[in-house]
């Protein structure tokens, strides 16, 4: 029976796959790309990895799509005259992506049996960081490097986001609402949030012992903020103004500097003090999810398009 | 008295998953939007709600069957607040067609 759903739920994927990349038009494409996320979450809880599972579906499905979706609206005001790829492209990336897939086929295929592994060290390590979850303990433990390079990203991206916006409306603010906010979507602006703020601080309180953390949390409260801006409840914020960018920087900078007292404490780059490791990542945790939702609201809501006021 | 609880939820979940393969049904041979937008918030709103229904018996605490509940709930209000959305949009389209 489970076998059954497995081979249901490949063939799915590999279907909507095909859809994607044979799409005709572009939101067609991204639409089928949202539904591959959703799917491909499924598929990470069919292999028991719920941290995985939850974080597909919020980034990969929920914030990749809406960020392509208003791209390829922008894109389509303004078209270029010529959009289409030629078809040596198209082959080139086909080549290409079968290249990847067949390499990392291989790579897998290839693995010893059992696969070298270091989930014993890192469970027996739990007990030591007072979470229950490895899958935190891993990212904010073992590997806090990484998840502190990983948002220092985010903000890059943002960046790079942000200098797409013409010299004089530099420092605006960007605009999300449609001409028209539909008595629909307004109304679910007005009675959603609560909710799903109070989902997001669960999944950031609930992450420590159990699937969930700080990125789920952060999408959430990004997208219940981007559902208020939408429907225009609220205006975007200017990106000059500085409670903006504070609240872009806390969630690394509180990161880097618990990485910087280590070295005081711990005797090291990022080590935690024996015992007290627990309330210190999770202070960690609640900064990085202010800042992931600030940063994915500003990253979908896209360059500036009105002028600073004042 | 395990027997029931079962009995219940194979009933309550068989029926719900009936709403599903109906929607999908709809979704696929009716022919036009709003029937179409019908289908779909038939199966997202009676076949989940059955199916939640269904697995309530099962919730091994009471705050997992209030989960339970607030997913039917959220997914009924995105489904309602989607539907109606797309019925605005087909609505407007329909003259210019």
């Amino acid at each position: 029976m489970n076998a059954l759903l497995d081979v249901v739920l490949v063939a799915g994927l590999l279907a909507l796959a095909l859809h994607v990349a044979r799409a005709r038009d572009d939101q067609g494409a991204i639409v089928g790309f949202i539904a591959f996320g959703f799917l491909l979450g499924l598929g990470w809880v069919r292999l028991a990895s719920i941290d995985v599972a939850l974080t597909e579906a919020a980034i990969g499905g929920g914030v990749t799509g809406l960020l392509l979706l208003r791209v390829e609206a922008h894109t389509r005001d303004s078209s270029a005259p010529d959009r289409t790829a030629r078809p040596i492209t198209i082959a080139a990336a086909a080549v290409l992506c079968i290249a990847v897939t067949a390499g990392l086929a291989f790579v897998i295929l290839n693995l010893p049996s059992p696969p070298p592994t270091q989930a014993p060290a890192a469970a027996a390590a739990l007990d030591a960081t007072g979470l229950e979850n490895p899958v935190t303990a891993v990212l904010l433990a073992y590997r806090a490097l990484d998840t502190l390079l990983e948002k220092v990203v985010l903000i890059l991206a943002l960046v790079g986001v942000w200098s797409l916006a013409p010299d004089h409306l530099w420092g605006g603010a960007p605009e999300l609402r449609p001409a028209v906010v539909p008595e629909p979507l307004s109304y679910l602006a007005r009675v959603l949030p609560p909710f799903g703020v109070l989902i997001a601080v669960y999944m950031f309180w609930v992450g420590a012992d159990a699937p969930g953390g700080t990125f789920q949390a952060g999408t959430i409260l990004a997208a219940m903020w981007l559902l208020v801006m939408l429907a225009g409840l609220r205006a975007a914020p200017d990106t000059r103004r500085v409670t903006l960018r504070l609240l872009l920087i806390v969630g690394p900078a509180v990161f880097l500097a618990v990485g910087f007292l280590g070295f005081a404490m711990a005797g090291g780059f990022l080590a935690y003090p024996a015992g007290a490791a627990k309330p210190i990542i999770l202070g960690i945790e609640a900064a990085l999810t202010l800042s992931i939702a600030v940063t994915l609201g500003m990253l979908v809501s896209g360059p500036s398009k009105r002028a600073p006021t004042s | 008295m395990t027997g029931f609880v079962d009995a219940f939820t194979v009933l309550a979940v068989g029926s719900g998953a009936i709403f599903f393969l109906a929607g999908t049904l709809g979704l696929l041979r009716f022919p036009d939007t709003l029937s179409r937008l019908h289908a779909l918030s038939k199966a997202d709103n009676l076949g989940l709600g059955l199916i939640v229904i269904g697995l309530l018996p099962h919730a091994t605490s009471v705050s997992a069957g209030l989960k339970l509940a607030c997913v039917w709930l959220l997914a009924q209000l995105s489904a309602a607040t989607a539907s109606q959305l797309i019925a605005g949009v087909a609505r407007n389209r329909r003259p210019r067609a």
